[in-house]
């Protein structure tokens, strides 16, 4: 089951740029929360301060409380702990070239040391079935590249590879933003199935996407959240200036 | 106007061709001298290969016969030496350019000398290892011949290695990542084999590079007319034994030295080879 996640006064830097200001907002557990806003100004940042991925780049630092349901991620765990239980779907799909599309999905539960061959077997196939790949590459599992897949299979593989270590929560940022409209509404169906499972946060530059698939809406500029309501309110009553006119388009 | 723009085709055409035409030169050029080498090599040193140059050891001068089976078994144990050195100090280097010392100083001084040690002439190393190793234990022996046959395979496997890690996208790294598996295991299993076939390609060519040599060997494996298989005896080692042939006024040891030559080439092709076909077995479809 999903974890709600709360975030308490969060600042992050790149070396001197203050990338991200005095976010607070609370994300509920199994629904989907989509984070709008221009480029630049701070959504992907602000996803990668919840599975402390953005601390792998050496010049990033953070500052604030993120709590994952009782647990705060930089005060009580070790941030592979974390990543264990955040799962992350990227912008470009990034299966691992070497490998075949078992073991992609499997990759994660291997690499920290989970060997039991039946119970993975068994994870691969349920992973696969719920990222809706399992019918396309059932043949193939072993014999075939991930990186021989289409684009949309492969970030389908990801979200597999994603959903195989058991999180609890799925990050997605801009997920479908390389993808070709059927591959992009594939991915939007599967956000749709997933979320009563998972909590999901989905960044996305598409504003009808955030309107399809979340009950959340966050409103990103200039790295701070102008806004933060239920999905139908902020496309048809925002309370702010700023979120308006971004999303009719006058600005972005 | 039609003239004009058949003319420019013409034009075009004709330098394509001749672009092309210099390509397929500077290829030839580039082959030539491999083949002629080979083809020279086997015309002098084919007619003197028999069974018994695989199988024997030298005669002394005066007989007729003799081989370089002590010489072809000591290059191998000279090589299994400097292998085991060289490609695991080569990539354990190569690995902490491109993953962990990115930046550092230690990272910028390790590969300048990196590059510097490539650049050393291999009598010199055969120098330096006769003063560290032969010298204090005052004998020469196999061991300090592998030992500097596996310093001079360093450089070029640890900076070939830094580069083809450097390849594998950053966002392969970041899907390990982002799965919570730890940095050394993702740089183990993710990095390192993502970019193993390069990797593999850096270790042959050194491999390649240092079976040849015979200035480090001279003062180091000193070379052995018998067998040999004790590392801390001399040792015997093709080049050494194509050398000390070559350099003899005996037209018997001449013609073996010609064939000891071509044997080394052919040794040295197959065993690329063959690491190449056993690493590129099980490769999977649409694997880049």
């Amino acid at each position: 089951m999903g974890v709600g996640i709360e975030v308490i006064n969060l600042n992050a830097w790149y070396g001197t740029n203050h990338t991200l200001q005095d976010i607070n907002l609370n994300i509920p557990a199994n629904h989907a929360t989509a984070l709008i806003g221009p480029s630049g100004c701070g959504k992907s940042t602000f996803v990668r301060c919840l599975n402390r991925m953005h601390e792998t780049n050496p010049i990033a630092r953070v500052t604030g409380t993120v709590r994952f349901g009782d647990l705060d991620i930089y005060e009580d765990a070790k941030p592979v702990e974390i990543r264990r239980r955040v799962g992350m779907v990227f912008q470009r799909p990034n299966p691992f070239p070497t490998m075949s599309i078992y073991d992609n999905v499997a990759a994660g539960l291997k690499l920290n040391g989970y060997s039991n061959r039946r119970a993975l077997d068994e994870i691969v196939e349920k992973s696969l079935r719920n990222s809706a790949l399992w019918d396309e590459v059932k043949d193939d599992l072993k014999k075939k590249s991930g990186a021989s897949l289409s684009g949309g299979q492969q970030q389908r593989l990801c979200i597999a590879r994603a959903l195989a270590v058991d999180p609890e929560a799925l990050l997605m940022d801009e997920p479908a933003s390389a993808l070709d409209p059927v591959s992009t509404s594939k991915i939007e169906d599967l956000i749709f199935q997933l979320k009563s499972q998972y909590t999901i946060v989905i960044v996305t530059h598409n504003m009808q996407q955030a309107a399809r698939v979340a009950e959340k809406t966050g409103f990103f500029l200039n790295g701070r959240m102008v806004e933060f309501d239920s999905t139908h309110k902020i496309f048809t009553n925002p309370s702010d200036k700023r979120t308006e006119d971004y999303i009719t388009g006058r600005f972005g | 106007m039609p003239t004009e723009h058949k003319l420019r085709a013409r034009i075009r055409t004709g330098i394509d061709g001749a672009a092309t035409g210099l390509a397929v030169l500077s290829t030839l050029l580039v082959v030539a001298p491999l083949v002629a080498i080979f083809a020279y090599l086997l015309y002098k040193g084919a007619s003197s290969l028999s069974w018994a140059f695989f199988t024997d050891i030298p005669k002394p001068v005066g007989e007729a016969g003799g081989g370089m089976a002590n010489a072809i078994a000591g290059s191998g144990i000279l090589l299994a030496i400097g292998s085991l050195i060289g490609v695991p100090v080569g990539i354990g280097g190569g690995i902490f350019l491109a993953e962990y010392g990115r930046g550092t100083k230690l990272a910028n001084a390790v590969r300048f000398t990196a590059d510097v040690l490539n650049g050393v002439p291999s009598i010199v190393m055969g120098i330096a290892v006769y003063s560290l190793i032969v010298v204090p234990q005052r004998h020469f022996s196999a061991f300090s011949g592998g030992v500097a046959l596996g310093i001079m395979m360093i450089p070029t496997v640890c900076r070939t290695t830094e580069e083809m890690l450097l390849m594998v996208p950053h966002a392969v790294r970041e899907a390990a990542l982002a799965l919570g598996v730890p940095n050394w295991r993702s740089v183990l299993a993710i990095t390192v084999k993502t970019a193993s076939p390069g990797i593999i390609t850096g270790c042959m060519l050194a491999f390649a590079r240092v079976a040849g040599e015979t200035a480090p060997l001279i003062f180091t494996a000193f070379g052995n007319m018998g067998w040999s298989s004790n590392l801390n005896e001399p040792i015997a080692a093709l080049p050494l034994q194509i050398y000390v042939y070559a350099i003899s006024p005996y037209d018997e040891w001449h013609r073996l030295a010609w064939a000891g030559a071509l044997v080394l080439i052919v040794l040295i092709v197959a065993a690329v080879s063959l690491v190449r076909y056993v690493t590129s077995r099980g490769v999977l479809k649409g694997a880049s």
